[in-house]
């Protein structure tokens, strides 16, 4: 396939621009819908059914109903800061997606089209930075509505998100080393030729999992919401079409955050198993895998190959955005301090051990002349799997799992064996 | 039914796992979300089971010949607690005594039944039925056309002998 003329990538780009918004803004609406449903099934009610088909139709009507309402502005709310918030909020939660690849490359007469917004060389990074903006737009909205629990609310994001935020870098830091780079479309072909990086990986997966719950304000680590104590937090002032920027906001990270766990830990649009998607960059051409004798196999791009990774991509990200929401309708919301606490003194020194681990790892192994290749993978699947078990025993040591037992049960002793 | 308070001791919450216990509640809370049993009733679909003794608004019984059972005895406004029937009684060549205007304010109605209980010829009953809404509040009140129309099912009245309905 021949390169795109500059033409043909302004068109595409724009194109696709205009597809990733519209796609992202479905996904969002359906994420509410589908919020709403599970939370429903969990609470074996059964949810919005009534607006279309099974309900489907009910984030339409949402919508609607949150265009025509009246908007309240509260009188000492400081006005500029006030409806800054909420553009601030959505703006990074939706831009984060233009660097998530999400099929493989389109053949169009025109050439292989991407299929990704922006193909960034530095597509780890513009997401923490963008991702980090958020945290501006929850702040400035709690700030000004001039409230009291609006202003906790802020401040309990900030500190937060700026506590995970660390938690979340690091956590990637063995990604970038095992990548080799910080590109999201290379670290795709990286997992389609050996494994995906949840193996290799995985306390950096369960790491990057809870820090990217804490960063999208998700419960159990819902403290800038806590509508039992905050009332709900930094919107508790906004109404109509702000709130549902604020909503969609929360709603858009999620769903990048699922992406990008899709993206970094499951491969990406890779479908397991299956070498005809495998579109690698490899000296300015696609290939799709080595022969044996280590010859590059050209790529045969197709239509369908790209529609069933886009399956296959938007499967991933919507089991995560399940994951989601199931834990949101399981957990409760942490304690202030226990999420302070589990932030800095559990988390950023796992992640800081974990990087080293991984590091070390990697340098033995090329030592040892194993770089690349299945045993290089599957050694640093066993460090890792010691690894997440030994956080899970420390995490978990002698504690309880029945939160709340009755006491006469918890403290009968065993029954006596009979001789 | 007496209240019974079920005192649980929490463990601290330094005691209490993470990852486990988190596990633990997702399998519960999966097991609910894939039960097809659910507890929500869709209600105009599946319409509400009502108890033989449930009193809704109000119904006239007729004659075979379409004219109202009532003989305008003034029983039922003299016992009616909220004062919402309002009953102008007639007679007529034979000295039948029959109801010229029979109304009862279903707003003020409180669907104590005692309408009911006292009518000697089985008349005015208290019925099984909820389902109201209107457009205007003019129409809450119900002429003796309107109560004569209605069709359904009459509740049921207490049985000394059978106190629990069984």
């Amino acid at each position: 396939m021949n390169e795109l003329s500059p033409t043909a990538f302004l068109i595409a780009a724009a194109v696709k621009v205009l597809a990733v918004f519209t796609a992202l803004m479905v996904a969002i609406m359906y994420a509410t819908w589908a919020e709403r449903r599970l939370s429903a099934f969990i609470q074996d009610r059964l949810g919005p059914n009534r607006v279309g088909p099974f309900g489907l139709l009910q984030p339409i009507a949402d919508g609607l109903k949150n265009i025509i309402k009246e908007e309240t502005d509260p009188a000492t709310a400081s006005r500029f800061f006030f409806v800054l918030g909420p553009m601030l909020s959505i703006m990074p939660a939706l831009v984060t997606f233009a660097v998530i690849p999400f099929a493989a490359p389109l053949p169009t007469p025109w050439g292989a089209v991407d299929m990704i917004v922006a193909d960034l060389p530095v597509g780890v990074l513009y997401i923490l930075a963008i991702g980090s903006l958020g945290v501006y737009g929850i702040f400035l909205g709690g700030w000004s509505s001039n409230n009291k629990y609006a202003l906790l609310g802020g401040l309990r994001a900030s500190a937060q998100m700026v506590s995970y935020e660390v938690g979340l870098g690091l956590s990637l830091i063995p990604v970038m080393m095992l990548a080799g780079n910080v590109t999201l479309t290379r670290m795709v072909a990286d997992q389609q030729l050996g494994l995906w990086y949840i193996l290799p990986l995985s306390l950096g997966f369960l790491l990057f999992l809870i820090s990217a719950f804490a960063e999208t304000n998700r419960l159990p680590f819902d403290m800038p919401e806590a509508e039992s104590e905050l009332v709900t937090g930094y919107h508790t002032e906004y109404s109509s079409m702000k709130f549902s920027m604020f909503f969609i906001a929360e709603y858009a990270h999620v769903i990048t955050a699922s992406a990008l766990m899709a993206t970094l830990f499951l491969g990406g649009w890779d479908i397991p198993f299956w070498s005809g998607d495998n579109f690698i960059p490899y000296e300015g051409g696609l290939i799709s895998g080595f022969t044996a004798a280590g010859d590059p196999i050209p790529a045969q791009l197709s239509i369908w190959t790209t529609l069933l990774t886009l399956g296959a991509f938007m499967l991933k990200t919507a089991f995560f955005v399940v994951l989601y929401i199931w834990v949101r309708w399981t957990l409760p919301r942490f304690r202030y301090d226990q999420v302070m606490h589990l932030g800095w003194k559990v988390m950023l020194p796992t992640a800081l051990a974990y990087v080293m681990l991984v590091g070390a790892t990697i340098l033995v192994l090329d030592q040892l002349g194993v770089s690349g290749g299945p045993g290089f993978a599957l050694a640093l699947t066993g460090v890792s799997l010691v690894a997440t078990a030994m956080f899970a025993l420390y995490l978990d040591r002698g504690r309880i799992i029945t939160g709340a037992a009755p006491a006469g049960r918890a403290a009968r002793p065993a029954p006596a064996a009979h001789p | 039914m007496a209240i019974s308070v079920k005192v649980i001791r929490r463990p601290e919450a330094a005691r209490s796992s993470y990852l486990r216990a988190a596990l633990k509640g997702m399998s519960l809370t999966f097991r609910h979300m894939v039960n097809p049993r659910k507890v929500t009733r869709s209600y105009p679909e599946e319409p509400t089971e009502l108890h033989p003794r449930w009193r809704g608004t109000h119904r006239m019984e007729v004659h075979a010949d379409g004219r109202p059972k009532c003989v305008a005895c003034g029983l039922c406004p003299t016992v009616c607690p909220a004062n919402c029937i309002r009953l102008v009684g007639g007679e007529d060549d034979q000295g039948n005594r029959y109801p010229i205007v029979y109304e009862i304010d279903e707003f003020r109605c409180i669907f104590c039944g005692m309408c009911q209980e006292v009518c000697p010829v089985e008349a005015i009953h208290v019925g099984q039925h909820f389902e109201n809404a209107e457009y205007t509040r003019e129409r809450f009140v119900y002429d003796l056309d309107r109560l004569m129309e209605q069709e359904h099912p009459v509740t049921a009245l207490w049985d000394p002998s059978d106190p629990a309905s069984e």
